[in-house]
């Protein structure tokens, strides 16, 4: 075997330890180990767990790799953990998904795709840490701009801003 | 034939524009405008029946679509070329349309993944074990105490050859000051003073400015009485107690 069992427990121990996203440069940095190696160490621990019995699962989750119970199981986690926050509303969601595809945006332009405003939503999804002030756009008033968080990415599962749903799959656009 | 309005929900007003699309199975490249428009303020007017508060969003769009209506009733110029056709009046319409229909169709499948991805269940996220893991690393390292006791000295002759640049006296001249000092000069000589006999030996501007402000203030109050001989002349000033 190319390892032996220490580091992959040590691999193990920092998945569970951290409630974060872990990158596979944290993890070769801490195992002292080259990113290649660190990799094909992964792989193997999500193999373990991923493809048994096992209650936990380790994903790929924006950009690092998390250790969570596996879905089917969250009936029985729910009656003994703290009930999750509520899903987001439609409009809610609505005005997080433009703020993932067209950022960075500003908030009149988030309203000319929406046709309705959204003072409130911006400051609900910044409250729950999906989106965050990006910066400012140049111009008259240099308005601010919003773009996605890392949380956001946790919160859709979404291994990365790539792993989106492709937006014109149904829709050849115009012209 | 009329159009039965669900009175549902609807997110705004580009979202009431395409379920009215969807429903008649419209093509919403060539919107019928005027059946379109007449199905929206059905809309809105029921919603005012109904006594909910129409936002001014909804009513924005409600003029939109009349005034792309009364565009399009306009006489075309008689002759058009076939290249150059004269723009559509719907055309901004169905563009913000289209991008809004992108928005909400990709809606139901992020909420699948938001619905999948809160049946996982991750370690409890402890910010203090956390952020103890990611601690930068220690700018003091391999620094002893010799080190700091030569870097303090270093500071500490830096420190003493640091000379003075400048010196700040703070005089305290003020308006009451001076009209006490001017009231105890004059008081005792009857033949009175020239002005520049007032200032104290520290001339500078300040107290110059001060004694003169002095001054004025009591010849406002009849105070003192002042004299002057010839244009540009000296100033005599007398306290106006020694004359009587």
């Amino acid at each position: 075997m190319l390892f032996a069992e220490k580091p992959k427990a040590i691999l193990e121990c920092l998945l569970f330890a951290t409630a974060m996203p872990l990158s596979i440069d944290e993890i070769a940095s801490v195992l002292e180990l080259s990113l290649e190696e660190a990799e094909e160490l992964l792989f193997q621990l999500m193999r373990e767990y991923n493809d048994s019995d096992r209650g936990l699962q380790i994903t790929l989750l924006a950009e690092g790799y998390q250790m969570g119970t596996k879905p089917q199981y969250a009936p029985y986690l729910e009656k003994i953990c703290r009930p999750r926050s509520n899903p987001l509303s439609k409009p809610a969601l609505e005005t997080l998904a433009i703020i993932a595809y067209r950022q960075p945006i500003t908030r009149t332009e988030i309203e000319a795709i929406r046709g309705v405003r959204v003072e409130h939503l911006l400051s609900t999804l910044i409250e729950r840490d999906l989106i965050k002030e990006i910066g400012r756009k140049e111009g008259p008033g240099r308005p601010i701009l919003y773009g996605t968080t890392s949380e956001f990415l946790i919160y859709l599962g979404l291994k990365s801003l790539e792993d989106l749903p492709p937006l014109d799959k149904q829709q050849d656009g115009i012209r | 034939m009329d159009y039965q309005i669900r009175l549902e929900s609807f997110e705004g007003p580009f979202d009431l524009l395409l379920h009215l699309i969807e429903k008649q199975e419209l093509d919403i490249y060539d919107i019928p405008i005027g059946q379109i428009t007449d199905q929206y303020l059905d809309y809105l007017w029921a919603m005012d029946q109904l006594d909910l508060t129409i936002a001014g969003d909804f009513l924005v769009m409600g003029a939109t679509l009349l005034s792309i209506k009364a565009k399009m009733l306009l006489p075309k110029p008689p002759i058009q070329t076939m290249e150059d056709e004269m723009e559509d009046p719907r055309e901004e319409l169905v563009i913000r349309l289209l991008e809004y229909q992108k928005f909400k169709a990709i809606i139901e499948e992020l909420q699948i993944r938001e619905m999948q991805q809160r049946e996982v269940y991750e370690h409890p996220f402890n910010v203090e074990n956390f952020l103890s893991g990611i601690k930068p690393p220690n700018p003091l390292r391999g620094i002893g105490a010799a080190d700091l006791t030569a870097i303090y000295q270093e500071m500490l002759e830096v420190l003493t050859k640091v000379e003075p640049i400048h010196e700040l006296y703070t005089e305290e001249y003020t308006v009451a000051t001076q009209m006490e000092l001017i009231g105890k000069l004059l008081s005792s000589k009857v033949e009175g003073l020239f002005f520049f006999e007032l200032l104290s030996e520290n001339l500078n501007i300040t107290s110059i400015i001060t004694t003169f402000l002095a001054l004025l203030e009591l010849i406002r109050l009849s105070k003192v009485e002042v004299y002057q001989e010839k244009p540009f002349g000296s100033i005599r000033v007398l306290w106006a107690d020694n004359k009587l």
